[in-house]
C-alpha cells in the first residue's frame, strides 16, 4: 500500500452581508462606541439587539442605549488562543450583561490568568482602536471597578451619520486533503503517466478517475486497469472567458474525452487544433508537460475520427 | 399512526484520522452492513436520507461524492440535511409515516481529521455577533459548564465522575474510539478540561427504518420508534438559561417520552457538563431515573463522529433493543452550540 497522499486545501472567503435596521445601528454605534439594545414588549432590554424577540417572534425596533460597563454572567479560560480569536494571549471569555441589559453579550475578557476571573465581576468595553462598524470595534472587556450607572438605559433613534449598512466577515479555514485510497492509487500511475481507472466488479463497468465505488452498483471498485492513453472527445464546449490564474488564451476547448477502455468520460482542455474545428468523435492523445503531474491538454492523433456508434454511451 | 422501527444499524469504527479513505470508501462498509442484515438491497430501499457537512470536508456538495456508495443510478428517491444524521432519520420517518415510503436508509458521516473541528464548528454561528469573534465549540462548552458549576448544580468531580462512567461502558463497545481510563488531562477551555471533552473523530453510521409488517419480515425484533420529536432554542448563547434545556424537555414530551420510565438513555452530549443538562431536562438521575442505564455505548465522549454521533445515539438505543437489552430507550441529539437544538426518539421493543 502505498504511503496516504495529502495536500493543503484553504478554503477563504470575505463573507459580504447587509444589516438591518436593528443590526446596522447597533453595529454603527460600536463604531461611535455608543452600546444599544432592543427593548421586547415585556420591557426586556436585549444586547446584543436582534431584530425579532426569541420568545414570541414580534419584530423589534425599539433602540435604547445601554452602558460600556457590565457584569460577567459566566467565564471560561482559554489558555492557547486560536486565529481570528479577540486576543492573542490567554484570556477568558466571557458573557457579560452590560448595564441596563437583560441579556449577555459573548466576548473576550483581558485578565492576567484564570484566578483574575470570577462570575458576578464587574467589566467595561475596552474599544479598539480603529472601529469599521463590526462586533471587533469591541477589542475586549478588561476588569473595572465603576459602579453601575444610576440611570437606566436611554431611548436612541439608532441614526448615525455615515450608517453602516454591511460587514464583511472574512472566514479561512485550513485543510490537509487527503483523497482516500482509489484517488491516491490514480494521482500516483499519474505520476509515471499512466492512466488507470477501476472496474466494478459488479457491472465491469471502468471508471476514470475511480472515486472508489460504483455509482450504479453502490459497491467497492476493485481491479485496476490502464486506459488510454489515447481517447475520444465525446462532447466540448467552446470557453470564452479567461479564468483568474489561468494562462490559457481564450477562445479554447474543453472536452470530455473518453479514453480508451474506460467506461466514464473525464474532462480536459484540448489543445494542438485551432478552436473551431474541435468536434465529436476526435481521436485525441495527452500531452505532458516537464515535471507535469497531470496532462497539461490533449492533442489530436490523426486517427480518423472514431464512429458515433462507438461513443454514444459514454456522452 | 403507521408504526415505524430501526430494524438494522451499522456503524464504522471510530478513528482520530481516516487520511487512508475517502468519505465514501470510509461509508460503504457500513451500508454493505445494514443491508446485509435486512437482506435488501440499495435497489430496493424506498428512500435514502443522510446527513453530513461541506465544512468538515471543505468541499461544496461533498455528498455528492457519498451518494456513490448508496448506487444511485437507476435514480432513487433521495434526500440530504446539512447536519446530524438524527435529523436524516426524522425526515426518512416522516416519509414513512406519511406512507411515501415503506422502506429508508439512513446514513451520516464527518470526517473531522482534514481540517480543524474547533475552528470548522464556529463556522455555524451568527455570522454578525459570534462568528467575528472564532469562539470554539469548547469554549461555548465551557461557558455552560461554568454556570452550571457556578449554579451549584454540578462541579468538576461530577464532570469526571461522568468522562470515567463514559469511557468505562465504552470499554465493551469495539466501535468506540477512547475506551477505558483517560486521564482527565489539563484544563482546556476551564473548567473543561481535555477529559471533559470528546475525542476527535472521523466515522460513519447507517441506519435502516420500514414500516410494520415490513418492519416484522426483515428482522425478529424491530426496535418501533414510539415518538420523535425535536426543537430549537434561540441561537444566541447569551440569551438563554444555559444551565437548562427547555427544548429537550419539550421534545420529550412531545415524544411520549414521560408516559412510562425507560430503562435506557443514549444521551448525545459531546461535553460531560451537557450530560448534567440533559439529566435534568429529561429527569434522569434523580428518583425517576436512577434506574436507568445512560449511555452504555459509551456516548459521544468516546467517539464524536461529528454529523454522525446524533444518529448513533439512536442506533444505540435501537440495537441495545434488538438485543433484547432494553424494553424502552431514550435516543437523544443534539445540534449548535450549547445543547440549542435538540431530537428526542422514544424506542420500544415489541411487547412480549
Amino acid at each position: 500500500m502505498p504511503a496516504v497522499l495529502t495536500a493543503p486545501l484553504v478554503v477563504e472567503f470575505p463573507f459580504t452581508r447587509s444589516l438591518g435596521p436593528v443590526q446596522g445601528a447597533f453595529l454603527t454605534g460600536l463604531r461611535e462606541r455608543t452600546v444599544l439594545g432592543v427593548t421586547c414588549q415585556d420591557g426586556r432590554v436585549l444586547v446584543p439587539p436582534v431584530e425579532y424577540d426569541p420568545a414570541t417572534a414580534e419584530e423589534l425596533s425599539d433602540l435604547v442605549e445601554v452602558a460600556p460597563t457590565g457584569t460577567v454572567t459566566t467565564w471560561a479560560w482559554n489558555p492557547a488562543p486560536r486565529r481570528g480569536q479577540p486576543l492573542s494571549t490567554p484570556f477568558a471569555w466571557v458573557l457579560v450583561r452590560l448595564d441596563g441589559a437583560d441579556s449577555a453579550l459573548l466576548h473576550a475578557l483581558d485578565a492576567p490568568g484564570p484566578d483574575a476571573v470570577r462570575t458576578g465581576m464587574r467589566v467595561r468595553i475596552r474599544w479598539a482602536a480603529e472601529r469599521t462598524g463590526a462586533i471587533t470595534d469591541i477589542a475586549c472587556f478588561e476588569p473595572s471597578d465603576a459602579a453601575p450607572p444610576a440611570t437606566g438605559p436611554v431611548p436612541h433613534d439608532g441614526a448615525f451619520a455615515d450608517p453602516v449598512t454591511g460587514i464583511t466577515a472574512p472566514a479561512r479555514l485550513d485543510y490537509t486533503y487527503a483523497p482516500g485510497r482509489a484517488q491516491s492509487r490514480y494521482l500516483q500511475a499519474l505520476t509515471d503517466r499512466r492512466t488507470v481507472g477501476e472496474r466494478c466488479p459488479a457491472c465491469r463497468k471502468v471508471y476514470v478517475p475511480p472515486r472508489g465505488a460504483c455509482p450504479t452498483c453502490g459497491v467497492a471498485t476493485d481491479t485496476q486497469v490502464e486506459v488510454g492513453p489515447r481517447g475520444t472527445v465525446t462532447t466540448f464546449c467552446i470557453v470564452n472567458i479567461k479564468a483568474k490564474n489561468l494562462d490559457i488564451e481564450v477562445p479554447y476547448v474543453y472536452a470530455h474525452i473518453a479514453l480508451d477502455g474506460a467506461d466514464l468520460a473525464l474532462h480536459a482542455r484540448i489543445g494542438g487544433i485551432p478552436y473551431d474545428r474541435v468536434r465529436m468523435g476526435l481521436r485525441v492523445e495527452p500531452v505532458w508537460t516537464e515535471g507535469g503531474r497531470f496532462p497539461d491538454h490533449y492533442r489530436p492523433t490523426g486517427e480518423p475520427d472514431a464512429d458515433y456508434d462507438s461513443y454514444k454511451e459514454l456522452i | 399512526m403507521r408504526e415505524v422501527a430501526v430494524v438494522a444499524f451499522g456503524q464504522s469504527r471510530h478513528v482520530r484520522d481516516s487520511a487512508e479513505t475517502s468519505e465514501v470508501e470510509m461509508l460503504m462498509p457500513v451500508l454493505h452492513d445494514v443491508l446485509a442484515r435486512t437482506g435488501l438491497t440499495a435497489g430496493e430501499i424506498d428512500f435514502t436520507c443522510s446527513g453530513s457537512a461541506d465544512y468538515l470536508a471543505g468541499r461544496a456538495f461533498s455528498f455528492t461524492m457519498a451518494l456513490d456508495g448508496v448506487g444511485a443510478w437507476p435514480p432513487i428517491s433521495e434526500s440530504h440535511v446539512e447536519m446530524d444524521g438524527a435529523w436524516a432519520l426524522y425526515e426518512a420517518w416522516v416519509k414513512i409515516l406519511t406512507g411515501e415510503a415503506e422502506t429508508a436508509l439512513v446514513y451520516a458521516y464527518g470526517k473531522s481529521s482534514p481540517g480543524e473541528v474547533r475552528d470548522v464548528l464556529t463556522r455555524q454561528l451568527d455570522p454578525y455577533y459570534l462568528a467575528p469573534l472564532w469562539p470554539d465549540s469548547v469554549a461555548l462548552a465551557a461557558l455552560q459548564a461554568r454556570a452550571l458549576i457556578d449554579a451549584g448544580l454540578t462541579d468538576e468531580r461530577e464532570l469526571a465522575g461522568i468522562a470515567a462512567r463514559s469511557r468505562a461502558a465504552a470499554a465493551a463497545n469495539p466501535y468506540a474510539q477512547l475506551r477505558g481510563a483517560v486521564p482527565v488531562g489539563e484544563p482546556l477551555a476551564a473548567p473543561l478540561r481535555t477529559g471533559d471533552c470528546p475525542p476527535v473523530s472521523d466515522g460513519a453510521a447507517a441506519v435502516v427504518l420500514a414500516a410494520g409488517d415490513t418492519a416484522r419480515r426483515l428482522t425478529e425484533r424491530p426496535a418501533w420508534i414510539r415518538g420523535l420529536d425535536h426543537r430549537i432554542e434561540a441561537h444566541s448563547p447569551g440569551v438563554r438559561d444555559l444551565t437548562d434545556s427547555p427544548s429537550t424537555r419539550l421534545a420529550a414530551e412531545r415524544a411520549g417520552y414521560f408516559e412510562r420510565p425507560v430503562d435506557t438513555a443514549e444521551l448525545h452530549a459531546p461535553f460531560t457538563s451537557q450530560e448534567v443538562v440533559l439529566r435534568r431536562a429529561l429527569d434522569l438521575g434523580g428518583t425517576a431515573g436512577a434506574d436507568v442505564r445512560i449511555n452504555p455505548s459509551g456516548g459521544a465522549l468516546a467517539a464524536n463522529p461529528v454529523m454522525a454521533a446524533g444518529l448513533i445515539r439512536i442506533g444505540e438505543a435501537a440495537a441495545r433493543i434488538q438485543r433484547g437489552e432494553s424494553e424502552r430507550a431514550l435516543a437523544h441529539a443534539t445540534s449548535g452550540p450549547c445543547l440549542q437544538q435538540n431530537l428526542v426518539a422514544v424506542l420500544e421493543g415489541e411487547a412480549r
